[in-house]
């Protein structure tokens, strides 16, 4: 039973919600209500954020309540002026946020343990070079520092890793992002057109396209106030799947390549791609961009395609299932996933962790199971937890969701819901000074959208949070007290977007 | 004479067959025996890049590390044709000049200055030390199973001179399989490196050679081939009968050199390598596993007291 309570409002993944409904308390409250929120570890934060309105700044938090299955709004009104307590103090898994507030509006806290640059946006007075960041450092000559990146070396993103050493055993380790920072949320707001932001939300990480794209649609569609058919539902749940099946395929396929398994690394790199092949014959891109538009889509489901996916899948499944168990089982596979980058139950709760990093140490996160929208909704997902939180279990919870997307879409092939009418709501108006709130699991877990629009139903602020804000931190976490020789397979243990992050 | 001529033949294809092996093995199409042949051309074409930081240690180590295998590669012998040097003791200095060798290039890497490249030096010069002792074990038993110090002479006097053919193919068999590891151990190749990675951090040679460029990686990379076929080499000398023919030696000699170059390709394709902090454990193996044929030989040779049933 939940309680009910005057100083937050509950509202449901896609919903809608007018401002005016969302209660504003005084700091002090607002901040011991959030962080109180997160004791028990069966919320956490979706998104956490402030609103210019005159001088003030309006601060927002979302918490995702998993149990029951809503978002938990509240709100506060603060100066910048005056220095405030942080609420990362009390709970860390509020730091990027606050790190977010801190860098664009030059909030001052007293207590935030960890007050560092984020993105370096354009635009900020007084703002801090890329190459200025604080570090933390060390004295003495007992240690050494390692320094990777930004340039990566397969020349994937750019990114800057400081490792502190002592030999080859990792003591700390500070990810410092921001080269990829493209303005991606300011650019929601100026861009008017409904297809420029379509393709902006595919663009936020190339690897999450539907991701991200169904977020963004999901979003829009709440604010218009209009609810998707079942054929716009099932397009969009089966291009999500598809997804997680593509990368997840790629992603053990790495692993195998960085373990130096050639045969796991060749055969599962094969089979990423009749996935994302299948995915071009049908949307015309392998990353499954122009597929997922609000209110619409170009790429009805027809019988011819599942047809041909039934076929691909009978090929699929086989090869998958040999290689998955054969690499599963190998004793020298194993020697190096198993008990390599442990995070613990307690570090995922208190940073915040969502995903396949959270699922692998038994905490219950997707979105999927907990605040299902459109097809989800017909029935119930049951994700896969393993207790111990390694790198086999993050790599083994990947092959575990390949089975059951794959299970999951042959179902729903087999009954093909007829196409809806296309709906064209670039002109429709969006609901007034309301925010809007979407949560859909990408194949790397929560991704969260928010927008919050004007009294003529304009955007105003656009958030987004990839999956990879809070995971960043917990790859730290990690690869503390491991071999520095082992923070690769850490890494693509993770596979984090660095745009995701930069945005 | 003959010897160099066959083992720089071998290092042409060695690592090609390697390459082979494994995309065979992963069903991939694969690149044609010569291509590592074609790179190491390909870069020795090219000039070399120098940083500002490194001086002339830098410059130097390439060619002296390509020097030093030139001159290993003398000391072996085909079966009782002793190669170009050859004297009492020899495999003693076929084990330093390689290490000469390997000095410079951890000398070299520090001298980048580059964080990646001290890591991988100091690995490097840590695995390689704990290889030594096999070595030894290995050259050592056969020197007091056949009362001979010289490469020629023990392989001359290991099979038909008083010792049982069962004892001395047994213990030649270890000792090949044991030679061949430690080449693999001493070329940074799985399961101790692996030499196809991108990822710095977890390279042990290839990260100590990321400055090189052009001629020097070229030399580099062609060390790397003639550091297989002399170890290869090695193995197989523990074959050759003495008397055989020319091209019956040069058969063992080529035979055992495609059975190494298929079996690290095997080993490349079929497991995950090591962890780094495992790798000590796996140079230990091959260390303890050099006892055997160390008792073997005192058992052979009655040092221990007993007189044996052969």
């Amino acid at each position: 039973m939940i309680e009910k309570r005057k100083d937050i409002v509950r509202i449901k993944n896609c919903e809608t919600v007018k401002l005016n409904r969302i209660p504003v308390l005084d700091y002090d409250s607002f901040v011991d209500l959030n962080s109180f929120f997160l004791k028990d570890g069966t919320k956490h934060v979706s998104h956490f954020f402030a609103f210019p309105s005159g001088k003030k700044l309006r601060l927002f938090s979302l918490i995702a309540d998993d149990i029951a299955g809503d978002i938990i709004c509240s709100s506060s009104i603060i100066s910048t002026e005056k220095p405030l307590p942080s609420v990362t103090a009390l709970h860390h898994s509020f730091h990027p946020f606050e790190r977010d507030i801190h860098e664009k509006f030059g909030v001052q806290y007293t207590d935030h343990p960890w007050l560092k640059p984020l993105r370096f946006p354009a635009g900020i007075k007084d703002k801090k070079k890329i190459a200025d960041y604080p570090f933390y450092l060390f004295e003495g000559e007992d240690l050494h520092e390692v320094g990777v990146g930004p340039i990566h070396a397969g020349v994937i993103e750019p990114g800057h890793f400081r490792f502190i050493c002592n030999g080859e055993k990792v003591l700390h380790l500070e990810i410092q992002l921001g080269y990829q920072h493209r303005g991606v949320e300011e650019l929601f707001v100026t861009k008017k057109r409904l297809l420029e932001r379509i393709i902006l939300s595919e663009s936020i990480a190339g690897d999450t396209t539907n991701g991200h794209a169904t977020a963004f649609s999901l979003l829009y569609e709440s604010l218009c106030g209009f609810k998707a058919g079942e054929h716009l539902s099932f397009v969009r749940t089966l291009a999500l799947e598809l997804e997680r099946m593509a990368i997840h395929t790629g992603d053990l396929s790495a692993l195998a390549g960085d373990v130096a398994y050639q045969l796991g690394n060749a055969v599962l790199g094969r089979l990423r791609t009749p996935i994302i092949n299948y995915t071009q014959s049908w949307g015309g891109n392998r990353l499954g961009r122009g597929l997922i538009r609000p209110g619409r889509t170009n790429f009805p489901y027809t019988a011819e395609l599942a047809e041909s996916l039934d076929k691909i899948f009978n090929e699929y499944e086989p090869h998958f299932a040999e290689m998955a168990d054969a690499l599963f089982a190998r004793p020298s596979v194993q020697a190096r996933f198993e008990k390599t980058g442990v995070l613990s139950k307690e570090d995922i709760l208190s940073m915040g962790a969502v995903g396949t990093p959270a699922r692998s140490t038994g905490v219950k996160r997707d979105i999927r199971s907990t605040h299902p929208h459109g097809y989800y909704l017909s029935f119930k997902h049951e994700p896969v937890l393993l207790p111990q939180g390694d790198v086999y279990a993050r790599a083994y919870i990947r092959g575990r969701e390949i089975r059951q997307s794959m299970s999951l879409i042959r179902k729903m092939i087999a009954s093909i819901p007829a196409a809806d009418k296309n709906v064209d709501l670039s002109d429709k108006k969006c609901a007034a000074e309301s925010l809007s709130v979407s949560l859909v699991e990408g194949w790397r877990g929560e991704i969260c959208h928010a927008a919050i629009t004007d009294k003529s139903g304009n955007i105003a602020l656009y958030k987004i949070k990839d999956p990879s804000m809070h995971n960043w931190f917990a790859l730290a976490m990690a690869v503390r007290g491991e071999e520095i020789s082992d923070f690769p397979l850490c890494n693509k243990s993770f596979n984090l977007s660095y745009c995701g992050h930069d945005l | 004479m003959e010897s160099i001529i066959l083992i720089v033949t071998a290092s042409l294809f060695f690592t090609g067959i390697v390459i082979r092996v494994k995309s065979i093995a992963a069903g991939r199409k694969g690149p044609g025996i010569l291509q590592p042949l074609r790179d190491i051309l390909r870069n020795m074409k090219k000039g070399s890049v120098y940083s500002e930081t490194s001086g002339l240690i830098f410059r130097i180590a390439p060619s002296i590390y390509a020097g030093t295998l030139l001159t290993a590669a003398l000391c072996i012998p085909l079966g009782d044709r002793p190669g170009i040097l050859s004297f009492q003791w020899d495999f003693v200095f076929f084990v330093y000049t390689l290490a000469l060798g390997k000095f410079l290039m951890v000398v070299a890497a520090l001298d980048t200055g580059s964080s990646f490249e001290g890591m991988g030096a100091s690995r490097e010069a840590f695995f390689s030390m704990l290889m030594e002792p096999a070595v030894f074990m290995v050259m050592g038993s056969f020197a007091i199973l056949t009362g001979k110090t010289s490469f020629s002479e023990i392989f001359a006097a290991l099979h038909g001179s008083g010792i049982s053919n069962a004892v001395s193919y047994t213990m030649a068999v270890l000792s090949a399989i044991l030679i061949m590891l430690v080449g693999m151990v001493e070329n940074s190749r799985m399961p101790v490196d692996d030499p196809k990675t991108h990822l710095e951090l977890t390279m042990i040679h290839e990260v100590m050679i990321l400055d090189n460029s052009g001629f020097d990686l070229g030399l580099i990379m062609y060390s790397s081939c003639l550091k297989f076929a002399v170890f290869g080499g090695v193995a197989a000398g523990l074959f050759m009968k003495p008397g055989a023919g020319f091209f019956a030696d040069a058969a063992i000699f080529f035979l055992v050199q495609f059975c190494y170059a298929v079996f690290t390709g095997f080993m490349e394709s079929f497991m995950a390598r090591f962890r780094m902090k495992n790798n000590p454990q796996f140079i230990y193996t091959i260390t303890a596993a050099t006892l055997l044929i160390f008792i073997g030989a005192v058992h052979a040779t009655g040092i221990a007291g007993g007189k044996m049933p052969w």
